[in-house]
């Protein structure tokens, strides 16, 4: 057992400070900035070499111990640069269900960030209960043609791509109606409409319309009727710490509210504290794991609970620190807010941790 | 960076699972089962485990048997001991059996005719009374006798140490009696019926228990840490982890043991029921080097 860095690991970590003060204040870090120039930062993240760390080598990563992805964002947050584009979760899907073919032609793009993406999953009413989404792919010689409403769509604006889901089979059971696809977002019959968020960001998320709009057949990711199992991927890996590479931001804004505060620390952010260094070293264990070839499966949502928990633990530090006076502070609450919903409600996830995991069935 | 245990640290693991499954005390009744502690002591008196500082065990094996005596609620002293082992160090060897003394207070004291304890730059030793049930019923206390003697000397360096390893002990026992109360309360609500089915099949239960696994499993990364810290950082940094450790393990592990009382509804409120008697450990472990929310610096890495 060892929390300290090998030779290896330390070089990797020297190199990537080096850069990182090379980069120091060209990209935003926050808001609708920070998101604007997300596809930039990505790009420039790839080419140094800093980016698909544990991802396949023939498709443009590094196939690096997982734990690197630990240092990577350490030092972002370190540095005060912009968190790295979470897309570890599409890929995963694209990896394990997507043909030879798919891969080679899109995961390439994906990891370079040449081509952006997003997920067209939730639905005004499929949400938590995504089983019941109702866009239809019907199919209309060499490809499927697409309607439905889809939403909470992270950065749909700026996507080329997007690994969507629709139902292919209205008469199967709803679990095995639907299929994967990856569909160009640039073409007729995909409309945009933002959503602004609380916090007042406008182009994180937005609502895609799809109406009409075309897919070739072979842009279907597995066979008809196995979309369940590739969303099952991408959710189970959008769940986990160490995708996400929050744990480092949280203690940089806990750090950032101590240099605020004068004499004693407010509870809250005392605790912020705590529960900050706790993920820390949780995303530690949990990628040392992934070293034995452990995949978590339900285990992400404890993971994700926990990120849960903390997210809104420096929340409500940051609102202590800041009140409602703070704009910067106030957004960083209100957005921890978003945290038990987005990725699956922190009531499914717990859902998911009694069934699977304690095995307290139905 | 690689945070998984070692092999040999996994084996350690079993082993003292296994000790504390057979003869830890199995329910409320068992606790006066006097053969039964007989059968514990002589076992771990045979396994040298109140000696594994001297033997030059790390915070991480101490923290790992810790874990499991605390998750078996093994009623013989092993943190008492095991802790005054690691302030004797090299002490001539005697038959008395050591404990320590906090606040003057041997705790953990069972059995022991000794006890240590640190003030100052001085380790002083001191005679203890015949020990007795405190609110724990799985580890007794015991009054000082007569006046403490210095027996050594300690550098600030290692008493940051000692107190380093004396909170990653107790956040150990704190964790594993988080475990074992989470688990009694899990077999409980899949064969405790209402309404037709099972307890733990309705979501207002589901969901503590559920809450209840991710504390321990955050309690779980954040004490490895501290474990190893003990040997391997600065003592200032090893307290440091240590205090931070404490203070996580101490609240999810009461909130752990709240929780199994709840589910376990008028039962988990009864004598009878094995929850609070890990609600009692929890507790006494907290208070065991207690510290506090305001200990608690940025200097965060």
């Amino acid at each position: 057992m060892d929390f300290r860095d090998s030779p290896e690991e330390a070089a990797f970590r020297d190199r990537l400070r080096a850069w990182l003060v090379e980069q120091a204040g060209r990209f935003p870090t926050s808001g609708d900035e920070y998101w604007a120039k997300q596809g930039d930062w990505h790009r420039a993240l790839h080419a140094a070499g800093f980016f698909g760390l544990s991802w396949p080598q023939e498709y443009g990563g590094h196939e690096l111990p997982p734990v690197y992805d630990v240092i990577l964002d350490e030092e972002l947050a370190r540095a005060g640069a912009p968190p790295r584009p979470s897309l570890g979760y599409l890929l995963q899907g694209l990896g394990r269900h997507g043909s030879r073919e798919l891969q080679r032609r899109f995961l390439p793009g994906m990891i370079d960030g040449s081509e952006r993406w997003c997920q067209g999953f939730s639905e005004p009413d499929a949400g938590s209960d995504l089983a019941s989404l109702r866009t239809t792919a019907t199919r209309d010689g060499d490809s499927y043609v697409i309607h439905g409403h889809k939403i909470w769509t992270s950065y749909s604006d700026v996507a080329d791509w997007c690994l969507l889901l629709a139902r292919t089979d209205p008469d199967a059971p709803r679990h095995k109606g639907i299929s994967a696809f990856v569909i160009a977002m640039k073409q007729p019959g995909v409309e945009q409409r933002p959503l602004r968020m609380m916090s007042g960001i406008t182009t994180e998320f937005g609502q895609v319309l799809f109406d009409g709009a075309r897919v070739p057949a072979e842009q279907m990711v597995g066979a008809p009727g196995e979309g369940w199992a590739l969303a099952m991927t991408v959710v189970g890996h959008e769940r986990e710490p160490s995708t996400l590479g929050y744990a480092a931001r949280y203690g940089k804004l806990v750090r950032q509210l101590a240099a605020r505060t004068e004499g004693k620390l407010p509870e809250e952010l005392a605790w912020a504290a705590v529960e900050t260094e706790m993920l820390r070293l949780h995303v530690r264990r949990r990628l040392s794991e992934q070293l034995d070839g452990v995949s978590h499966g339900p285990d992400g949502s404890l993971d994700k609970l926990l990120m849960t928990w903390v997210d809104q633990a420096v929340g409500h530090a940051a609102l202590a620190v800041g009140g409602t006076r703070d704009p910067e502070l106030l957004s960083a609450y209100l957005y921890s807010r978003a945290q038990s919903v987005m990725g699956g409600t922190s009531q499914i996830q717990k859902n998911i941790i009694a069934g699977r995991i304690l095995g307290l069935g139905a | 960076m690689d945070v998984r245990l070692t092999s040999e640290q996994r084996q350690l693991r079993d082993a003292a699972a296994k000790l504390a499954d057979d003869l830890g005390p199995g329910s409320v009744q068992e606790l006066a089962d006097v053969g039964r502690i007989e059968r514990l002591a002589k076992t771990l008196a045979s396994t040298g485990w109140r000696a594994l500082r001297s033997d030059g065990a790390s915070g991480v094996e101490i923290a790992i048997v810790a874990e499991e005596f605390g998750r078996g609620l093994v009623d013989v002293p092993f943190l008492g001991p095991v802790l005054a082992d690691d302030l004797r160090g090299q002490l001539a060897d005697d038959t008395q059996r050591w404990t320590i003394a906090v606040d003057g207070r041997a705790v953990d004291a069972m059995g022991c005719q000794r006890a240590l304890m640190i003030t100052g730059d001085w380790i002083l030793a001191s005679g203890i009374g015949t020990a007795r049930a405190g609110a724990d019923p799985t580890r007794a206390e015991a009054e000082l006798v007569g006046t403490p003697e210095p027996v050594g000397e300690l550098s600030e360096a290692q008493a940051h140490q000692w107190r380093a390893l004396a909170l990653v002990a107790t956040c150990a026992d704190l964790v594993g009696a988080a475990r074992g109360a989470l688990a009694l309360a899990v077999d409980y609500a899949k064969v405790r019926a209402q309404y037709g089915k099972t307890i733990g099949s309705y979501q207002a239960v589901a969901h503590l228990l559920a809450e209840a696994l991710a504390l321990i499993e955050g309690s779980v990364s954040v004490l490895r840490h501290a474990a190893w810290a003990v040997d391997e950082l600065t003592p200032a940094e090893a307290v440091r982890a240590a205090v931070i450790a404490k203070l996580y393990c101490a609240r999810a592990a009461r909130t752990v043991c709240e929780t199994s009382v709840q589910v376990h509804g008028g039962i988990g409120n009864t004598w009878e029921c094995l929850a609070h008697v890990y609600l009692r450990r929890v507790l006494t472990s907290t208070e065991l080097f207690p510290v506090r929310l305001e200990e608690i610096d940025l200097g965060l890495s």
